[in-house]
């Protein structure tokens, strides 16, 4: 049976064009950019006309694109070096719902004596500017806020954010890992400091990201040794997977218009007809301002990963919020900072599509998950009579 | 994902013993919905063998803790009352095969519906009152509860109790107060074990037991602080060490001796004298 992966805010599948650039750089042409000899140079000159690529995806300059290993990496260089960069600073913005690559790197920071403020979301997992405006002072260094949710698909008014917080001289970094490739993301209107992007979230393989700079901007790098990156990010280049970042970026920049009304459409049909045929369901998240391709939705009195794994049996992949599926015993960080409440937090069920996904597949998916909401249901002893009273 | 057994997997999608029984002779419920698990055990119990004649579940919760209801509800069928009390969580869990470590409490709520289910047909309070002092405020876990649990399970270190309770899993301000319950809870507990041997011990036993004293309680103390210990000679109920490193000269060495001796008297014998030669 075909699997039907409806999970591609956790990992995209590499598109076979990306991977077949990358291919030669993982045979014959093995050259070390940073050699003397053609061999290797020519290796350089793909390495930065991938730059060039994933530069023109967000409309940066291709200087301002350093290459890392991954977002994670992306978010802990930018975080650190505007804390180094401003050593008489020890105050740190955040969000409550960040990805745990910047809300854990916060935790971690503020251990190490600097102060950390995590901005709370509304019900709709809305951030209020007016909190942020409050909490700036003359020791922020820097106000790390995510471009959009990976849980909900909830976008953040990153624009509206860099604006006031311009002419402050405060580093403002956003994570962008979920919105590049998926919504339309131009650095020079943002005017955002730095920005994370990541590549497996956009088809090209696992183990490759980078890091937007802007130009001007005091950098001090993360990861510490050799000159590669403009001796921003030591260590020998990852080729083949730069040159499949910048191959995934160019293809996600031409097909970006049709890709969003690709998958707004299909998520629009799987979330209107699961609410309609799944009763006490709710969606999560402000369904306005939201990424085309996520749909985060609520099945009351049932767990999270007993939905997934009844799903796993006809080959349909998803995620959950729920605790079971965390890895840790508590459920969904953003879900609960968003105060929905625990009975329909356990029951969360994550759909991310992507340009892969068929109308068949969601055909399937409206099919099917109203049978397993149903079933598990029978089994919960909660949810029999309305529970009013839990909300 | 999680390393489920195919006979979890076969109780998740296939679940036994399923609904309600309406005139229930029993009814066992633990869990709730915040906590992410709950389990509402119904028997049917005969009035005059006190046979469980049935057993049925509903379980809000993960895949395992669906399982081990199926399981527990096929283990206790056709069990008395106090057949049925002899079930423990690791029987549950080895019906299934097992179950991943970090999923073990699930079997332990099994356990704990039990318990409430049989006390309530009892007409007696349940037995795990979550009214002692909270220990994890995330989860709701009594003290009374991981020390119960960890006694029958034999558990040593946090990340099994937060494995069987859930207790410590969440914000884990909590942790260092479980290690306080387990050191407490475990060293009384080789202490007794101890007091419990047979009063006379032969010669050869009382020098093992001096020797493994010696060594494993009183030895890491001393060296923590640079100094040592050598047992020189065991006479009768008189026992002599020389007391080397830091200890040798140290002022304290009297009251060191002295506190040897009582450990000694405590956990081998009261006549035990100990001298420092």
């Amino acid at each position: 049976m075909q699997v039907i992966y409806l999970d591609n805010n956790a990992t995209t599948r590499t598109d076979p064009d990306v991977l077949a650039d990358m291919l030669p750089y993982m045979t014959d042409l093995y050259g070390n950019p940073s050699s003397m000899h053609t061999f290797g140079g020519q290796v350089h000159r793909k390495i930065e006309k991938a730059r060039e690529q994933v530069a023109a995806l967000i409309n940066a300059e291709p200087s301002e694109i350093i290459f890392t290993s991954c977002g994670t990496e992306s978010d802990n260089t930018a975080i650190m070096s505007a804390v180094e960069a401003t050593p008489r600073k020890t105050h740190i913005i955040t969000t409550r719902v960040e990805h745990p690559a910047v809300l854990n790197f916060c935790h971690h920071m503020g251990r190490k004596a600097r102060r950390v403020t995590y901005l709370s979301v509304n019900n709709a997992g809305q951030l209020n500017i007016d909190e942020l405006i409050r909490s700036l002072d003359d020791d922020t260094a820097v106000v790390s806020i995510m471009y959009a949710n990976n849980e909900t698909g909830v976008i953040f008014p990153v624009e509206e954010i860099a604006e006031r917080l311009d002419d402050r001289g405060i580093m403002f970094h956003t994570d962008a890992v979920q919105a590049v490739g998926k919504v339309p993301v131009d650095v020079k209107r943002l005017k955002v400091t730095m920005l994370s992007l990541s590549g497996h979230k956009i088809h090209a393989p696992k183990g490759i990201g980078a890091l937007y700079v802007r130009k001007g901007t005091r950098f001090s790098p993360y990861i510490i040794g050799g000159h590669q990156e403009n001796s921003r990010r030591a260590g020998t280049e990852n080729v083949a997977s730069i040159i499949g970042l910048g191959k995934a970026a160019e293809i996600a920049r031409k097909g970006l218009d049709e890709e969003i009304r690709h998958v707004s459409r299909l998520r629009d049909r799987l979330e209107q007809a699961l609410l309609k045929t799944c009763p006490d369901a709710r969606v999560n998240g402000d369904t306005a301002n939201r990424l085309p391709n996520t749909a985060n939705i609520s099945f009351e009195y049932i767990e999270g990963e007993a939905i997934l794994l009844r799903l796993n049996e006809f080959n349909i992949c998803a995620s959950s919020g729920s605790a079971c599926t965390s890895g840790s015993l508590e459920p969904s960080h953003v879900l609960r900072a968003m105060g929905v409440p625990y009975t329909a937090v356990h029951g969360s069920i994550r759909f991310s599509l992507s340009r892969y996904t068929t109308d068949e597949e969601i055909d399937k998916v409206i099919h099917i998950m109203p049978v397993i909401v149903k079933e598990l249901r029978q089994l919960s002893p909660f949810g029999r009579e309305k529970l009013s009273c839990q909300r | 994902m999680w390393e489920y057994t195919d006979k979890v997997k076969e109780a998740f999608l296939k679940p036994k013993n399923v609904g309600e029984i309406p005139d229930a002779d029993a009814v066992g419920e633990v869990g709730s919905i915040v906590c992410g698990d709950a389990l509402k055990l119904y028997l049917k119990v005969d009035k005059d063998t006190g046979r469980i004649e049935n057993a049925t579940f509903q379980t809000f919760g993960c895949a395992s803790a669906i399982a081990s209801s199926s399981a527990l509800t096929e283990l206790v069928k056709g069990k008395t009352l106090d057949e049925a009390l002899t079930i423990t969580n690791h029987d549950i869990a080895e019906y299934l095969g097992g179950l991943p470590d970090q999923k073990m409490h699930c079997s332990v709520m099994g356990r704990e519906a039990l318990e409430a289910a049989i006390a309530n047909y009892k007409g007696q309070p349940p037995p795990v009152r979550e009214e002692g002092r909270i220990v994890c405020k995330c989860f709701d876990v009594s003290e009374d509860k991981i020390r119960k649990v960890a006694v029958e399970n034999r558990l040593t270190t946090v990340d099994e109790i937060t494995n069987f309770t859930k207790a410590g899993g969440g914000c884990g301000e909590c942790k260092s107060d479980i290690e306080a319950i387990l050191k407490d809870l475990w060293s009384v507990k080789i202490a007794t074990e101890r007091r419990e041997q047979p009063k006379k011990l032969t010669n050869l036993q009382k020098i093992a037991l001096i020797q493994e004293i010696i060594e494993t309680e009183i030895r890491p103390g001393l060296q923590a602080d640079n100094g040592d210990i050598e047992l020189v000679d065991i006479d009768g109920n008189k026992v002599f060490v020389a007391l080397r490193g830091m200890c040798s000269g140290c002022m304290m060495a009297d009251v060191t001796v002295k506190g040897i001796q009582s450990k000694l008297q405590e956990l081998v014998a009261p006549e035990i004298t100990v001298e420092a030669r």
